[in-house]
């Protein structure tokens, strides 16, 4: 279902661009509006990040919920969303991931259309390399699960391997290369695009976007949310959701929750523009290290969490130097390449190394969180399907595994890595 | 970043594995209720703040609780478990 | 061209290098960008977006224009900034981004359609159709952008790494980190004065000044002499100090023979992981320009780089040189360059109350507007206050906008910078990182005395947070003479003023983002990429944010800035990653049977850090298959030989060590008599299996546990968790002792034969039963006997220390070949373990309950043990779980693989109809017929149930049958033997 823009939009289209440049670029408008919050909201999401603002676009888009207002404490999109290593993939395995992840691709893969904005999703291929035989297994388990849910995967052998990525290290590897899991569909996309398309989408529809305003308490009444403090201004709403993947712990503490997360940092990096070198999305088995080729020509490139709790999106040198070690390991031909800029991001860890998207015990008030590092691929399904929720008050069929009682009872936990309820291990 | 093990003193990060909040330490009893099981093993308070945790020091052996600010990565101090059980 | 009787260079050392082909001249001392300035080159490289022609605009570290790949053969490094780059006898230098030649460069098109390329353009188009993004515009996008390129050959990988520690880490060798550096020597503390220079003096190398009636050089020479003298202090050139972290961890590049021709000599660089007490951040400042319509020609450059390279290399970038500037840095340049005949077209201040002494055309309260020249510079045409334009004939323009302090570093822990209205830029926020102390110029104090005077100043506060008391140093004579500016950022006037000179960031683009409303600075530089090139924009982000400022209505200073994130400039993978390639990457294990094993021919192959052999080959045999079924029959018929001593062995001690165990397996060890082996199952807290393995009790306060290959150093990890923090209450000790001890496997019939020829003590059934262990001698060595068996067959472990373990493999080889035997490998001990059913971590990989794999009933009740309430949770005992079973295929023809799906027969091969998969697969020689292991919901309830196999990756699809996991001496009588 599809409703109606709510405000005067401009479409872009290649015809767009080469009139303004005829005109001096003099006939853009702003993307989004700087609204004042209103008193009321049917709606408040909490966080403009991606999956706040997907969550928001949804709601306008799927159920014609537009009296709704997106509270960012920053910028929009200033979150993890604009600060990861823009890697799109559905190569899940285990139920209720499997099916999510399936649709959040095939959201992706209409989504320059549907926004009306060009994320430049790129499906380059992702390839994730084994470096034994059990590491071939699980990767086989993934690969037929993949397809059992109706995506691609294709298991390569050594040569297989060799011939998209002659460049690896295939003659004195300390843990040499047995073959990879190819998922062609896999890719990258522009990060910040992602945001800002849909920030634009859902603005388009009436949302207002309010940047600069962060929530400093959550009113309940009877049970019952009521609405936001905010720097700005206490603010009214039917319904609130908290999607502050990051600061989780913090808002929902408003709230009176205790969540099964735990906050740590990832960091990531870039290298100088270089000329084309690597054309896929290329992940080590042995040395959590993934790396693609942005547009631009840097490689982007991360490794895991740097193991302890931060809030402070900066990481220090171990894992620094331990991802670049994976990558002179990996394939040493990019030895020359320098590193220009890292950073650090916030991860919401969870128990099981899976999202949570479900219902708090206080009516009307949606929790979306527990993203681990895997949220950017995730941010078209988790807004749809958080928006079905806040919508309808049911789970949607996609997400009906990301519930926050798994941990109680034991039903349907989908730790992928297997490590445990240790949070900083997923 | 380093820390200081409460037996060999200020030691690179390299050389420590965290494992979590210190409430580890604070295993129910066997008779708890489940609730205060899962509670214990998933549920945390993780603060963008001071918080007390658990790290290994693998090279001698000793695990050790340091009171860290999560938002600056200050160590205000670290005690060895016999410490922290005090 | 060169100038006579200026510079640092030595004139009497010549060198020779090329550029992009065609030969230069230099001296030694020089860069390559100094070099290709005395040849008269002015064009050395081409915008990122647009290719326009680009000359050197920086003399250091900051240089966003000339970036060159320097040669040769593999090491090609690309993007190396020629103003960094030292000359060398037989350097290669080639410019990038640019196809025929730099002169001619097809991809210039580009310029004429700049139009239509306007900031973030790209977000608007190239949408339709869908399929064309990776087939087309993205090819076309990728192969235009990028600036140099990877050889595509391997690094070799000679770069080093090493740590460093220190009291006080001085960052930058100028008139403040010289004087900060000696002021905390005095004190007695150990310092590193890092710069990463090839030399000290820091600005006073550039500068006419003199310190203490010295030139600067002279000066800073003899200083760091004596410095270098003391002892406590380490000086470190070519060092850049990149990254600030936590507690006083600092990450330095010290490029140590990229100045040289490349040989088998000193690494090429080092990249130090420093420990500082304190650290004074002396980093100087960077001269930013101002933008002005088509300020980006070749030619057009910083007042303060021509200045350098008129002192320090004896260079001039032209003849004549006009002067542009908002402050009085663009007079001192007017005067040095007259100083040094060279001819000063024009002195333009923008500010117009600016008067002057010396004798050129002075246009005060006058903007450049305009400037000529195609592949450089030829005149620039400037609007006069009144508004009458001139044009003026300069093949050089020096431009200075002020000067930013360097406050990269104090940021790398989030801290953002203070705008400081005075001197119109950002400054240090107090304390920013903890421990770094900023001054001089990088601290906004911008004369050479106030200087000298800010780094003893900053050297005291060092000393005093280390308690160390100051010693007296006296401040130098120096020049004291105010900074004085006046800001201007932008001149308002038609064309097109370029910001960031490499992403061909223009005001329009600034201006257009914030009209679209990005008017986040964060916003601004993402839609816009200002900022995001090589040099991070150090002498353009502030004038970007000026003009953010402006076209939103905010004051600077509410406009905020960006982030400077690690590193201040780029590192290679190469350096932060050096000598992990190859076998580099990690250590290396080897078993004491590692040689021979290697001898006999055995593929080895990785086992987390050891290596184990793969199987035994004998002639004749054609594959793997073959020896390993060989070998497979030798244990279940003979007697095969494994060495086992990769797993992990825990020893532990003390008058709980029962009770110890008892908490943490699933099972009771308390028990347990001395000389008796149990199984044990180890949960996580979580309720799920974490490792399982035999625990011997060698006396009454004394065992042994094995653990798993895998999980030998987790498992420690958590055993002493335990002991320290949940049972502090039990008087244990433990300790490793994989490495000490040699362990090997003797399994088959005649392997009781075989120990009987070696082990001093007689191997009776009556004293050996299963599952008995003992210390006994091996020809004489104390060693340990254990029966217990992996294979299913009667099967021992006998352990030595591990200096003896090469000799006793050697021994039992021969020992089991007499008897018709020999040795079995990793792939026969794997089909011997699933004929039998026995786990491994494919089976236990995380997410399986003891439960799961059918070991419930080793779950006491009688007891706590770690797991044990959350293994209670209803969703972990759900009969209808994926449950442990054996499979094997209807037709024997059929082999089934790991990772494969199982579905009820007739069903479609969907996520929604799995019922399971398989986990591990063997061919059985024993039982002729291919087995495996996997989970099937409910699987121990559907035994003998037909099920539908499918494996897609590998085009695998035919009917198995559930069975027993135990396909082989289901009642284990013989190992029980």
């Amino acid at each position: 279902m599809q409703f109606a823009c709510k405000s005067a939009s401009m479409r872009y289209s290649g015809f767009k661009v080469f009139l303004e440049g005829l005109r001096g670029q003099s006939g853009w408008k702003p993307v989004w509006r700087d609204p004042e919050p209103k008193q009321e909201y049917d709606v408040i999401i909490i966080g403009g990040g991606g999956h706040g603002l997907s969550t928001a676009y949804y709601l306008a888009r799927n159920h014609g919920i537009t009296n709704v207002a997106v509270l960012e404490k920053g910028y929009l999109g200033g979150g993890n969303v604009g600060r990861n290593t823009t890697i799109v993939r559905a190569n899940y395995f285990l139920p209720g991931n499997s099916e999510f992840y399936s649709h959040s691709l095939k959201l992706w893969e209409g989504l320059e259309a549907d926004l009306n904005y060009n994320v430049m999703h790129s499906q380059r291929g992702l390839i994730n390399l084994f470096h034994s035989d059990g590491q071939r297994d699980a990767f086989a388990r993934r690969g037929n699960a993949m397809i059992n849910q109706g995506d691609d995967a294709i298991l390569l052998d050594r040569e297989g391997v060799r011939r998209h990525l002659p460049y690896l290290d295939f003659d004195n590897a300390r843990f040499p290369v047995y073959g990879g899991l190819f998922h062609p569909r896999g890719g990258t996309a522009r990060h910040d695009a992602v945001a800002w398309g849909y920030a634009r989408g859902a603005d388009q529809r009436g949302v207002d976007l309010i940047q600069q305003c962060e929530v400093t308490g959550i009113d309940i009444e009877n049970g019952r949310v009521t609405g936001v403090q905010t720097t700005r201004g206490a603010i009214r709403a039917k319904k609130v959701a908290m999607v502050v993947a990051g600061r989780s712990s913090e808002v929902a503490a408003m709230a009176g929750m205790r969540l099964p997360i735990e906050s740590h940092v990832l960091q990531a990096f870039v290298t100088e523009g270089l000329k084309p070198c690597i054309d896929h999305v290329v992940s080590f088995g042995m040395g959590h290290f993934y790396i693609s080729q942005s547009d631009k020509g840097g490689l982007v490139f991360g490794g895991d969490i740097d193991f302890y709790a931060s809030y402070a999106q900066r990481g220090n040198l171990p894992m620094k130097e331990h991802v670049m070690e994976a990558g002179m390991a990996l394939m040493p031909m990019i030895g020359q390449a320098r590193v220009l800029r890292s950073w650090g991001g916030i991860m919401d860890m969870s128990p099981d190394g899976s999202p949570i998207i479900d219902k708090t015990h206080i009516e009307g008030l949606t929790l979306n969180c527990g993203w681990c590092y895997g949220g950017f691929k995730a941010v078209p399904a988790s807004g749809f399907a958080t928006a079905h929720l806040v919508a309808t008050g049911e789970l949607h069929e996609t997400a009906a595994g990301f519930r926050l009682d798994r941990f109680e009872t034991g039903r349907g936990l989908m730790d992928e890595e297997g490590t445990g309820a240790q949070h900083n291990l997923h | 970043m380093r820390l200081t093990c409460p037996h060999c003193g200020d030691r690179d990060l390299r050389e420590f594995t965290y494992k979590g909040d210190a409430l580890a330490l604070l295993r129910p009893d066997e008779t708890a209720n489940p609730q205060e099981w899962v509670d214990y093993v998933h549920n945390r308070d993780n603060p963008a703040g001071t918080t007390s945790e658990l790290w290994y020091h693998g090279p001698c052996g000793s695990w050790l609780v340091a009171v860290r600010d999560t938002t600056t990565h200050v160590t205000h101090r670290t005690l060895s478990l016999a410490e922290a059980g005090k | 061209m060169r100038v006579a009787g200026r510079g640092l260079i030595d004139r009497d050392r010549p060198i020779r290098f090329s550029f992009d082909g065609k030969p230069i001249e230099a001296f030694d001392g020089d860069t390559v960008a100094s070099a290709l300035l005395a040849n008269d080159v002015a064009l050395m490289g081409r915008s990122f977006k647009y290719h326009r022609p680009r000359g050197v605009v920086t003399a250091g570290s900051d240089e966003p224009n000339a970036l060159i790949s320097v040669g040769p053969g593999i090491d090609i490094a690309p993007n190396t900034q020629a103003t960094m780059q030292e000359v060398y006898d037989g350097l290669i230098a080639r410019s990038q981004n640019r196809w025929p030649s730099l002169k001619f460069d097809a991809m210039a098109i580009n310029d004429l359609f700049s139009p239509f390329l306007a900031a973030g353009f790209y977000y608007k188009t190239f949408m339709w159709p869908r399929a064309f993004w990776e087939a087309l515009y993205e090819p076309i996008i990728r192969r235009a952008a990028g600036l140099g390129a990877l050889s595509g050959a391997p690094d070799p990988d000679r770069s080093e790494k090493a740590y460093a520690h220190c009291d006080v880490l001085v960052v930058g060798a100028g008139p403040s980190g010289l004087m900060a550096a000696e002021a905390a020597a005095e004190a007695g503390a150990d310092v590193i004065l890092a710069t990463e220079e090839n030399r000290v003096g820091g600005r006073l190398l550039s500068e006419r000044e003199t310190i203490d009636g010295e030139s600067g050089d002279v000066w800073a020479d003899a200083r760091v002499a004596r410095l270098a003298a003391r002892g406590n202090v380490r000086v470190m050139t070519r060092t850049t100090v990149t990254g600030a972290y936590d507690n006083g961890t600092y990450g330095a590049l010290e490029r140590v023979a990229l100045h040289v021709t490349p040989g088998e000599g000193p690494p090429p660089t080092c990249f130090w992981r420093i420990t500082a007490g304190r650290a004074i951040l002396a980093a100087g400042a960077l001269e930013r320009s101002i933008a002005f319509p088509m300020n980006d020609r070749p030619g057009i450059m910083s007042a303060a780089a021509i200045r350098t390279y008129l002192h320090r290399y004896g260079v001039s970038p032209g003849q004549r040189i006009a002067v542009f500037g908002n402050n009085d840095d663009a007079h001192r340049t007017a005067a040095d360059l007259t100083e040094a005949g060279i001819k000063v077209a024009a002195l333009i201040d923008t500010r117009e109350d600016a008067t002057t002494s010396g004798d050129w055309p002075f246009y005060p309260g006058a903007d450049v507007i305009e400037t000529q020249g195609r592949l450089r510079l030829e005149g620039i045409t400037i609007r006069k206050p009144g508004g009458g334009t001139l044009r003026i004939g300069a093949d050089a323009l020096a431009v200075s906008g002020g000067w930013n302090p360097a406050v990269h570093l104090t940021c790398h822990m989030n801290g953002r910078p203070v705008w400081n209205e005075d001197i119109a830029a950002f400054v240090p926020r107090e304390n920013a990182v903890p421990g770094l102390i900023p001054c001089g110029a990088a601290n906004g104090v911008f004369s050479s005395r106030a200087c000298l005077e800010d780094g003893i100043r900053a050297a005291s506060d060092a000393l005093t947070a280390l308690g160390r008391k100051s010693s007296f140093v006296a401040l130098p004579e120096a020049d004291d003479t105010p900074y004085r500016l006046s800001p201007k950022w932008v001149v308002e006037a038609p064309g097109r003023s370029w910001l960031d000179l490499q992403n061909d960031v223009t005001t329009k683009d600034v201006t257009l983002a914030a009209k679209e409303n990005f008017r986040s600075v964060e916003h601004m530089k993402r839609y816009t990429t200002q900022g995001m090139a090589t040099d991070q924009g150090k002498g353009s982000n502030v004038t970007a944010l000026a003009l953010l400022a402006d076209a939103t209505g905010r004051t600077i200073a509410d406009t905020g800035t960006t982030t400077f994130r690690p590193p201040y400039t780029p590192v290679a993978i190469s350096s932060m990653g050096a000598g992990h390639s190859g076998k580099g990457f990690a250590p290396e294990r080897f078993t004491t049977s590692h040689a021979a094993s290697v001898k006999a021919g055995a593929p080895m192959i990785e086992a987390g850090l050891w290596y184990r052999p793969s199987y035994f080959p004998e002639p004749g045999e054609a594959t793997w298959r073959e020896a390993c079924d060989r070998e497979v029959r030798m244990v279940r018929e003979r007697v095969g030989v494994a060495d086992v001593s990769t797993l992990g062995k825990i020893d532990i001690q003390g008058p709980d060590a029962g009770a110890f165990l008892d908490f943490v397996y699933t099972n009771t060890f308390s028990t347990l008599k001395e000389g008796r082996v149990r199984y044990g199952l180890m949960l996580r807290e979580d309720g799920h299996v974490m490792d399982d393995g035999t625990t011997a009790r060698l006396g009454a306060n004394h065992y042994l546990m094995t653990t798993t290959t895998a999980a030998a150093g987790p498992v420690m990890a958590h055993l002493e968790f335990v002991a320290q923090g949940l049972r502090p209450d039990l008087n244990v000790r433990l300790v490793s002792a994989t490495e000490q001890w040699a362990q090997f496997a003797v399994a088959g019939p005649k392997a009781q034969a075989v120990l009987d020829t070696l082990v001093d003590e007689d191997v009776t059934d009556a004293d050996w039963p299963f599952m008995s262990c003992r210390d006994v001698h091996v020809s004489g060595v104390p060693g340990r006997l254990f029966r217990i068996s992996f294979s299913g067959e009667r099967g021992y472990e006998l352990a030595v220390p591990a200096r003896y373990g090469a000799s006793l493999w050697r021994l039992l080889l021969a020992q089991a070949e007499s008897f018709g035997g020999g040795a079995y490998g990793m792939e026969a001990l794997n089909v011997l373990r699933i004929e039998k059913g026995f786990i491994t971590h494919a089976e236990i990989h995380g997410r399986t309950t003891a439960f799961d794999i059918g070991m419930q009933g080793m779950m006491s009740r009688k007891k706590e043990f770690i797991g044990k309430a959350l293994a209670a949770r209803q969703g972990l005992l759900d009969p209808s779980r994926e449950r442990l079973v054996g499979l094997r295929p209807k037709d024997p023809q059929n082999e089934m693989t790991a990772g494969g799906f199982l579905f009820e027969r007739g069903a479609a091969p969907t996520r929604a109809n799995a019922q399971g998969y398989t986990t591990s697969v063997c061919y059985s020689p024993t039982l002729e017929t291919p087995l495996a292991l996997g989970f099937v919901k409910s699987g121990p309830d559907r035994l003998g149930e037909d099920m539908r196999f499918v494996d897609h990756l590998r085009g695998l699809d035919f009917a198995v049958e559930l069975t027993h996991p135990v396909a082989f001496d289901e009642e284990g009588g013989r190992m029980r033997g």
